[in-house]
């Protein structure tokens, strides 16, 4: 029991290494061994990225001819303010999901108190609220004509004391409600595999469970916490329908502004690209700071028996914090939501209805297994193969996600319809490319492939390079690593990537609308539909569904993470 | 154990796929089935794009089709993208017909050469001209007010008069409006201009600023209950939003006044009104078929249904309004052509941000 599951797996499969050998010559074993072999990887990563790069390209590319015109006004009257803004939002935002996600996932997975596995997975479910429609329920209860304020007044008198709702600190709040998650999930999984290992040497060190916290879970879950918070800034600087919502001017407002309001693409890509580069110097930040540590930790052991017993006082303020969270993140637009969606549920739960369920569920399911599957080879190709070209492609692909939805969308339609028409030129009809799922399923790769890579990119820290050279002692070659050793060890990276991946799509708006078929509705697009001629009411039910599907995948990895708990 | 799992999710994710594929290829397939079995070319389905959204356009979609056997397939979006997007799709584009909201997106695609000038004696006698595309490009189908809301409370009629007069003195700190950022707004102060040039204008959306009660709020409905809260006096709203909340709770304080109506030039220009209308696109492969249908939208059949699902006013001054939206009082319509609020909304945006409307 004491063996790690790798070298249950590698042992295992010593056996089984002379028989695949034999079949090394058969056109199977040629395809294998091309698959094996370390050359071929930076050429499949660089075609995994090809989308990508396109997209990308195809934004990078309006540099070369400004809209002077238009640039010069957004930088004379709005770019200074809406540059404080964002730099405000992202620091804001990261901070406070940083804390209350890393606190969180800290608790649950580390510590015992009352209602802790309930906290679990309740905590997650706020990822599966639009940041939009959070924002709006928050809006309406706490604005001055909302009911909290009218209940102060019609208490009070007066309710000119309660903080403008319409500020930073409302967008703050707000986004950190739905986006701490990204980082609870993240970090969860890392305080999780660190073993008991590391919490046995502090406690026999006489370490309480706070400077346990301190000197022994929290640095070394630093990559983890670290990729959490990256996507949570690449989300805050994406957002657009949450600061919309309060009125907040971002980098992201100006890009709207100059597309749909001054009719200027060009002006939009342009400040979208500085958008880029922003990422690009965080992420290359990021890179520098972690490359010389290392976080290898293969023994991999139930937590149960020495998670910190929480006592007294501290108990109680564990489930405190958490019932707040939960309460804030989830119960208060849940039932803002139900409100609404009460009068006319009877009337729009119909076959329609569920048809948009059933959409929504397949496409996200498929999308989801599509990028985890993606991820996992871009991030053993990483591993294996270290050179430029890899590293190269792994940037380049998990960029998508760090450009507002409605730009990635038109950026990828470029070279869409490029092929397009090559292939109409060539005499295949248009109806083959356009508005198919294949086109829908690459665009959600292009978008979501951070989200993915993520996760599985930091459990790879957890096999040291000596795991890989023993299995190759042992006879196993190229992918049977990936399957019999890599596989079992990042198998919580996979689970929480596809989560992650899963609600993201699910809520995912500009690409569904752009590469959607025809009559084919999902729940967020009816959210969109509804919502963008102002019928809230009518928007919260397809609302509340997204939040209701969101908890499947959810429950699921809870169950298979926490198993051995 | 594990094992099984893989293979379960293997094979659900496997049927799932094959599910949505042969769902798929079943609503593909629906439409030319019909068409062998009714053995006309005519029926081919047209394609709409739409940033009118689905539950506003698919009741009169559905009427056409049940009137000609035309079937009506559509997607909707944002104006700006699907103007990007029929943009670079080119000549390989498979739509027929833009409907959008707002003169102008309508102006925009027109400019981008999108659409397709039409001649059209049936528009021309429906439509008029001021709601029109010079050259036919596009047409109005539904016209909708921007007027002012006022509380019935706190403000008597008297006290109000236009656009203008909001920047008054005596309105000081009672003034709520949205943020500049919707199209609605920008295409009432591109009207201004149009009227007043830009200096005056930008002094009167100047004096609108110095008046807000609290900062442009994010959508009409949330000026409306700012003035029911108590928080300013007088707004600009779209009348439809004013029905909306109307239905909600009958009796808030609530009413709307229409500015512009003097008799003598200042401030009679009418009330500014925009349009929710469509076009031919250049490249589609049955343009015939197509102006028809965009005929036919401005006829009296679908102009019955098509601005009163969402409680507004039909393009066409001979068609009967909704009792309910009559009740909410006559009024002069601005009849500057509204092709000017394309042309104008970039000065128009660019005046408001540098005025401090936000």
């Amino acid at each position: 029991m004491s063996t790690s599951p790798a070298n249950n797996a590698a042992l295992e499969d010593r056996s089984a290494a002379p028989f695949e050998a034999l079949n090394a010559g058969s056109r199977a074993g040629l395809v294998q061994r091309l698959l094996n072999s370390k050359a071929i990887w930076p050429v499949f990563l660089l075609i995994l990225c090809l989308p990508t790069l396109l997209a990308l390209g195809s934004v990078l590319a309006s540099l070369f001819n400004l809209d002077t015109e238009t640039l010069a006004h957004l930088l004379e009257h709005l770019l200074p303010a809406a540059l404080g803004n964002t730099l405000l939002l992202v620091f804001g935002t990261a901070t406070c999901s940083a804390v209350v996600g890393v606190a969180l996932a800290w608790l649950t997975a580390v510590c015992d108190f009352p209602l802790r596995r309930f906290f679990s997975w309740a905590l997650l479910l706020p990822m599966a609220i639009p940041g939009y429609v959070m924002a709006f329920a928050f809006v309406g209860l706490f604005e001055f004509s909302g009911p909290v304020q009218s209940t102060l007044r019609s208490w009070f008198g007066s309710s000119s004391w309660f903080p403008d709702v319409y500020s930073f600190g409302g967008v703050t709040i707000v986004m950190s409600l739905v986006l701490y998650p990204y980082v609870y999930l993240i970090a969860r999984n890392a305080f999780q595999t660190q073993g008991r290992r590391s919490i046995e040497a502090g406690q026999s060190l006489g370490l309480s469970p706070v400077k346990s916290f301190f000197r022994v879970s929290l640095p070394m879950a630093r990559p983890w916490i670290v990729a959490g918070v990256l996507l949570v800034v690449m989300e805050t600087l994406a957002d657009f329908g949450t600061v919309a919502t309060f009125n907040y001017d971002t980098l992201t407002t100006l890009i709207y502004k100059s597309w749909f309001s001054l009719f200027s693409l060009p002006a939009a890509l342009q400040v979208a690209s500085v958008l880029l580069l922003a990422v690009v110097v965080i992420m290359v930040i990021e890179r520098r700071s972690r490359a010389a540590q290392r976080y290898s930790q293969s023994q991999h052991v139930s937590l149960a028996s020495s998670r910190f017993v929480l006592s007294g006082k501290r108990r109680w303020l564990a489930v405190l914090f958490c019932t707040l969270v939960f309460l804030f993140a989830f119960v208060m637009p849940s039932l803002r939501l139900l409100s609404w969606a009460m009068p006319n549920l009877v009337s729009d739960l119909n076959s329609h209805f569920f048809g948009y369920i059933w959409s929504t569920l397949s496409l996200a399911t498929f999308a989801t297994a599509l990028i985890a599957v993606l991820a996992l080879l871009l991030a053993y190709g990483a591993r294996i193969n270290q050179s430029l070209p890899t590293k190269f492609a792994v940037r380049i692909s998990t960029l998508g996600y760090a450009l507002p939805g409605t730009v990635l969308a038109i950026g990828l339609f470029a070279p869409i319809s490029m092929i397009n028409h090559w292939l109409q030129d060539a005499g295949i009809p248009s109806s083959w490319l356009q508005g198919t799922f294949l086109i829908m399923l690459m665009a959600y790769g292009v978008r979501f492939m951070a989200v993915a890579y993520s996760p599985i990119e930091n459990n790879y820290l957890r096999i040291t390079p000596s795991i890989d050279d023993a299995a190759h002692s042992l006879g196993l070659t190229g992918l049977q690593v990936l399957k019999r050793v890599h596989l079992p060890i990042v198998r919580r990276g996979i689970l929480t990537a596809m989560v992650l991946v899963f609600v993201d799509v699910m809520k995912e708006l500009p690409i569904t609308l752009m590469t959607r078929p025809f009559g084919f509705n999902t729940l967020a697009v009816r959210v969109f539909e509804l919502s963008s001629e102002g019928l809230w009411q009518r928007a919260a039910l397809p609302a509340l569904a997204i939040m209701l599907v969101g908890l499947i995948p959810v429950m699921l990895l809870i169950r298979k993470t926490d198993q051995n708990d | 154990m594990k094992r099984t799992t893989g293979g379960l999710i293997v094979t659900l994710t496997a049927v799932l796929f094959a599910t949505v594929l042969v769902g798929c290829g079943k609503q593909a397939d629906e439409p030319s089935q019909k068409a062998q079995l009714e053995g006309a070319a005519e029926t081919k389905p047209l394609i709409v794009y739409s940033s009118r959204a689905e539950h506003l356009i698919q009741p009169v979609f559905e009427l056409y089709t049940q009137q000609t056997g035309t079937e009506i397939q559509f997607i909707t979006d944002k104006a700006g993208v699907l103007i990007e997007r029929l943009k670079q799709e080119g000549d390989s584009t498979s739509a027929d017909v833009f409907i959008t909201v707002d003169a102008g997106n309508l102006g925009y695609a027109a400019a981008e050469g999108l659409l397709l000038p039409l001649q059209s004696p049936v528009l021309e006698a429906n439509v008029p001209a001021h709601l029109r595309d010079e050259q036919n490009r596009w047409t109005g189908l539904s016209l909708r007010a921007r007027t002012i809301v006022y509380s019935t409370e706190r403000v008597v009629p008297e006290e109000l008069s236009s656009y203008e007069a909001l920047g008054d003195e005596s309105l000081e700190g009672f003034l709520c409006l949205r943020t500049s950022k919707k199209v609605y707004n920008q295409s009432l102060v591109a009207m201004l201009i149009a009227e007043h040039g830009e200096e005056k204008t930008q002094k009167i959306v100047e004096a609108w600023v110095n008046n807000l009660a609290v900062a442009p709020l994010s959508n009409d409905t949330k000026v409306m209950e700012a003035i029911v809260a108590g928080q300013c006096d007088v707004g600009v709203v779209n009348s439809y939003y004013f029905g909306r909340l109307k239905a909600k709770s009958a009796d808030l304080p609530l009413a709307l006044f229409w500015p512009n109506q003097a008799a003598k030039e200042d401030a009679a220009s009418g009330v500014h009104v925009n349009i929710s209308g469509a076009g031919v696109l250049k490249h589609s492969k049955q343009a015939a078929a197509a102006q028809e249908f965009v005929e036919w939208m401005a006829s009296d059949d679908a102009q019955a249904i098509f601005g009163g699902v969402n409680q507004e006013y039909p393009i066409n001054p001979a068609i009967a309004i909704d009792p309910e939206v009559k009740s909410w009082g006559e009024f002069k319509a601005s009849e500057q052509p509204l092709s000017q609020a394309f042309e104008l909304q970039p000065a128009a945006v660019k005046l408001m941000d540098r005025a401090g409307y936000h």
